[in-house]
C-alpha cells in the first residue's frame, strides 16, 4: 500500500483487510492519485485513474440528465473479479474510490466495509487544507512526485 | 414475488427469540429481502453471512466434503443461522441466544424450498 497523504493510511489499511479487496485507487475527482494498493505498474495507475475519474463524470451526469440524482457507486462483476468504483465528499473535496475484488470477498462486504472506510476518512481528514493555485507549470512535477511516493521510486 | 418471500421470512420470524430474517445473495452477500430487522443493520449482516458462509463452504469442498446445509454460528450475545438455497441465495435469521435451533432451522429450509 502507498499513500500520498499519511491521514489516509490507518482508515485504508483497516478496509484492506477487512474487505480482502485486491487492488484499491483513491484518487481525486480531477483523477490525482492520493493512494494505490496493488498496482505494480505506474502506467497503469494513470489510466485506472483516468478511466474512474471519466466514469464517475459520465455517471453522474447521466443520473442529472435522467432525473435520477448523482451516482454514489457502481459495479461491475466479472467472470472472477468485480469493480466497485464510488465517489465520496471529504472536506478535500470530492474523491473517487476504485476496488478490485475476487472471490475472497464480494460485493456486500466491499460496500460495507468501503463506506466504513469513508467515515474513518471524514473523520481524520484535515478541516482545514491550504487553498493554493494549481499552475500547469507544476502539474508535470507533482504527477511524477506522486508516481515516486506511490511507487517507491 | 417479493411479498411471497417476505411472507415466507416472517414464518421464520414468528419463532420465538428470531430477531430478523433475511435473504441474501450468497455471492454478492447483498439483500434481497428481509422481514423483522428492527435494529439490525441488514446489509451488513447480508455481507458478513455471505463472506462466512462462501469461506465455510470452500473450507469442506478442500477437504472433500459437500457445502453446509447449515449453518449456525453461536455467540454470548446471540446466534446467526444461514441455509443455503439452490439459486445462489442464503435464508438467514438472527436469533437471540435461547431459540429453538431445531425449529428455525425447519423453517429456514422450508423458506429455501420455496425460493427455488
Amino acid at each position: 500500500m502507498r499513500v500520498i497523504e499519511p491521514w489516509v493510511a490507518e482508515p485504508l489499511q483497516r478496509f484492506l483487510s477487512e474487505s480482502s479487496a485486491r487492488v484499491v485507487l483513491l484518487t481525486t475527482a480531477s483523477a490525482q492519485v492520493v493512494a494505490q494498493h496493488g498496482f505494480t505498474r505506474a502506467l497503469d495507475v494513470m489510466s485506472a485513474s483516468a478511466l474512474g475519474a471519466a466514469i464517475m463524470a459520465s455517471t453522474e451526469e447521466l443520473g442529472r440528465l435522467t432525473a435520477s440524482g448523482a451516482s454514489r457507486s457502481l459495479s461491475h462483476q466479472g467472470p472472477s473479479r468485480g469493480l466497485f468504483l464510488a465517489g465520496f465528499d471529504l472536506p478535500q473535496g470530492r474523491w473517487i474510490g476504485l476496488v478490485v475484488y475476487d472471490r475472497d470477498s464480494s460485493l456486500g462486504l466491499v460496500r460495507l466495509f468501503f463506506d466504513r472506510m469513508v467515515e474513518e476518512l471524514r473523520a481524520v481528514a484535515p478541516t482545514e487544507t491550504p487553498a493554493r493555485e494549481v499552475l500547469a507549470a507544476d502539474f508535470e512535477n507533482e504527477l511524477n512526485a506522486s508516481l515516486r511516493s506511490l511507487f517507491g521510486r | 414475488m417479493n411479498t411471497d418471500i417476505v411472507a415466507a421470512l416472517e414464518s421464520v420470524t414468528r419463532v420465538r427469540g428470531v430477531r430478523g430474517a433475511m435473504l441474501v445473495s450468497a455471492e454478492e452477500g447483498l439483500v434481497v429481502a428481509e422481514a423483522s430487522m428492527e435494529g439490525l443493520d441488514g446489509a451488513a449482516v447480508a455481507a458478513l453471512t455471505a463472506g462466512v458462509v462462501a469461506r465455510l463452504s470452500r473450507a469442506t469442498e478442500a477437504a472433500g466434503r459437500t457445502p453446509p446445509a447449515f449453518v449456525h454460528l453461536r455467540a454470548d450475545g446471540g446466534g446467526l443461522m444461514a441455509v443455503p438455497a439452490l439459486t445462489d441465495l442464503l435464508v438467514v435469521a438472527v436469533t437471540d441466544p435461547e431459540v429453538n435451533v431445531g425449529l428455525v432451522r425447519l423453517e429456514l429450509r422450508r423458506v429455501a424450498e420455496n425460493v427455488t
